[in-house]
């Protein structure tokens, strides 16, 4: 059974319609991208999956989305709760000005996750070991976090987000704004995250999405034109629109 | 070979109007600079006097007949008028041909009318001095203070001056024995006003001003930062956010006095608090300030990148959680600079503090926030407009006090939005 099943899902923002029945399926730990040309839908369809589209004044969300079989738009759904079941981690690295130690360390702290200093370090210290981080800043954690290079801060980030204990990471671009050296070590990380979490990425590299993903579903004006195992969209597409966007005809 | 990009006709006059606009600006600065040394200048070149007073050394007696001691009364206990006799005594002595009553009246005009405490002061840290001759500094009279300054001429002609020709030939007298001094004078930060100029201090002022800004401060400071935290972070834009918005950027343009109007009708007619009291003045301050609050503590949290609530709100915390640890912490500096800023603007108002009786004459120093008091501008504006010319470099000497003050929290300011200032 699929992890997340999203089945007619309409946005709007204000007047303008952002997505057009959109239906996805998305299977538990696996990497799942969204690809498309820019403003296809493919970002405001990954903030529907933790409801980050309420802090935009006037978005409208109709449809289901069950994550887990849990219906996250339905009117009681606590969505504190749910943005700690499903973290996300932004295009542009956006760590709190604070220690490195606290930005990880926030989140079980307004959760009241841990009980005493020793369980928090502990945290602290797999968060970003499993982030790959710790080895670079074990000797500097009370360092400001602002302070790192930028693939360092991303995946002190990504690092933020496990601390919390998700089950499902959504990352919107997250290597846009960095160097190819620090976007190979975050592909290398989120291949080892599938492992533990169910991931699904949006990005605009068509090689990153061949590299890291089990599954791509292709966006184009906020519709899902086509959606499968990443082998197949990319080596045999059935949609023509597809084919042309692989290949780098448009977007 | 030379590098035609453009026309070199069009080139040349667009060089020289950058050159012109230049001059300009130069002009304008210079202009301004100008007027700012022309306006601390005159302040300063009138204000330092307000800071020096004129002391006559005199032979005083302390004859417990004439201070009126007997077995029932100790020294301690004397008041200060009981030491005039010992000062009236003592001219007489100096100047022994003067036996005309008027005269007599016009001598002891020389000295100040607050002679007393000095004297009694001296007697209580010198009780030995009882029954014996000492040579005291007593404080000059305010007109006798300003022919020493040089600010009262002989060559003015007498009607035309505060002191008499025979007074001035007095004072010549002492300057010729080298008996008189200018010293730094005290009275001005440990007094309050005072109807004779020589004894008129700012302390009142001082204090009341501190009461009426604390009283403002804590007023202002949680009701300005909150509202600003909910219109921004928790109201939904819309028709109401937008009425209340146009509304306060009005509130902060309305003139200062009509809040002193309002301050009059609500708090000491309505509510009944008491008249010229600090109290009422911060409040009717803070309803003036409190819209610049709101507008700079609202810029200081639009400044902060959305990305922080952003990354906040995607772990899980919620809507307070992120003012509480994030917006308003990363925003402080830029709310304590308006704060401070706000501060300083009302503790130079002056207006509205009119309507609601802190222009009233107040000696004492108060003592608390529902004391009759005055603030610093209006004392200012009080002794500006008094008739006794000693009250003129007084009043300079004052506004040399409040603009340090002004600098001061000004400098302060800076400070707090370079230290904290953080960058993205």
């Amino acid at each position: 059974m699929s992890k997340i099943s999203a089945k007619k899902v309409n946005v709007f923002y204000g007047a303008k319609q952002a997505l057009f029945d959109v239906d996805m399926e998305i299977s538990a730990n696996s990497v799942t991208a969204l690809i498309g040309p820019s403003g296809c839908g493919k970002s405001t369809f990954l903030r529907c999956l933790n409801r980050m589209n309420d802090t935009i004044e006037g978005c409208r969300i109709t449809g289901n989305i069950l994550v887990g079989g849990i219906n996250i738009n339905a009117p009681d759904q606590d969505v504190v709760h749910l943005r700690a079941w499903i973290g996300m981690v932004f295009q542009k690295p956006n760590p709190f000005p604070k220690s490195i130690y606290d930005n990880v360390a926030y989140g079980p702290r307004i959760h009241h996750l841990v009980k005493n200093k020793n369980e928090m370090d502990e945290i602290v210290e797999k968060s970003l070991i499993s982030a790959g981080l710790f080895d670079e800043v074990k000797d500097r954690l009370n360092d400001p976090g602002t302070s790192l290079s930028g693939g360092q801060q991303q995946r002190l980030c990504i690092a933020r987000t496990i601390a919390v204990n998700p089950e499902i990471i959504l990352m919107d671009e997250p290597c846009s704004a960095l160097d190819p050296i620090a976007t190979a070590k975050i592909e290398e990380l989120i291949m080892e995250l599938k492992n533990n979490f169910t991931i699904v990425i949006v990005t605009h590299s068509m090689q990153q999405a061949a590299r890291v993903s089990q599954q791509t579903c292709f966006f184009h004006m906020g519709k899902v034109i086509e959606a499968g195992p990443t082998s197949k969209i990319f080596t045999n597409p059935e949609n023509q629109q597809t084919q042309d966007y692989i290949t780098g005809r448009y977007g | 070979m030379t590098i035609k990009a453009s026309d070199p006709q069009w080139h040349k006059s667009r060089l020289r109007a950058e050159k012109r606009f230049r001059l300009y600006g130069k002009c304008a600065l210079s202009l301004a600079v100008l007027m700012l040394v022309l306006l601390v200048g005159s302040l300063i070149a009138r204000g330092y006097q307000g800071f020096v007073q004129t002391q006559m050394s005199l032979p005083i007696q302390f004859d417990p007949a004439a201070l009126g001691l007997s077995k029932d009364v100790d020294v301690s206990s004397l008041s200060p008028s009981a030491y005039t006799p010992l000062v009236k005594a003592s001219l007489r002595m100096v100047f022994p041909e003067v036996t005309d009553p008027m005269q007599t009246r016009e001598l002891y005009a020389l000295v100040s009318s607050n002679a007393g405490v000095t004297l009694k002061s001296y007697l209580d840290h010198h009780p030995e001095m009882l029954s014996k001759t000492a040579d005291v500094w007593i404080p000059a009279s305010s007109n006798a203070d300003l022919y020493f300054k040089d600010r009262i001429s002989e060559n003015t002609p007498e009607a035309d001056r505060n002191l008499t020709d025979q007074q001035i030939a007095w004072l010549k007298r002492f300057k010729e024995r080298d008996i008189e001094r200018i010293v730094f004078d005290q009275t001005l930060f440990n007094h309050g006003d005072s109807r004779s100029p020589e004894n008129a201090g700012f302390l009142g002022a001082m204090v009341g001003s501190a009461f009426t800004l604390a009283i403002c401060l804590a007023l202002v400071f949680p009701l300005g930062v909150m509202t600003a935290v909910y219109l921004e972070e928790f109201g939904r834009p819309g028709k109401w956010v937008d009425i209340i918005e146009v509304n306060i950027n009005n509130l902060a343009a309305v003139p200062s006095i009509v809040f002193g109007l309002l301050g009059l009708a609500v708090y000491i007619n309505l509510l009944g608090f008491p008249r010229s009291s600090p109290l009422v003045g911060g409040m009717t301050l803070a309803m003036m300030i409190l819209p610049v609050i709101i507008i700079t503590t609202r810029v200081a949290l639009a400044s902060i990148p959305g990305s922080i609530r952003d990354a906040a709100l995607a772990l899980g915390a919620t809507p307070l959680q992120v003012v509480w640890h994030h917006t308003l912490p990363l925003s402080m500096p830029g709310i304590m600079t308006g704060t401070i800023l706000g501060m300083a603007r009302a503790i130079g108002e002056t207006a509205p503090l009119l309507l609601i009786g802190m222009v009233a004459f107040v000696a004492d120093i108060p003592t608390s926030v529902t004391s009759s008091a005055t603030v610093m501008p209006v004392q200012i504006y009080l002794w500006a407009s008094s008739p006794e010319a000693g009250f003129s470099e007084k009043t300079a000497a004052g506004i040399l006090v409040l603009l340090m003050l002004l600098l001061t929290m000004n400098a302060l300011a800076i400070t707090l939005r370079k230290r904290f200032e953080v960058r993205w």
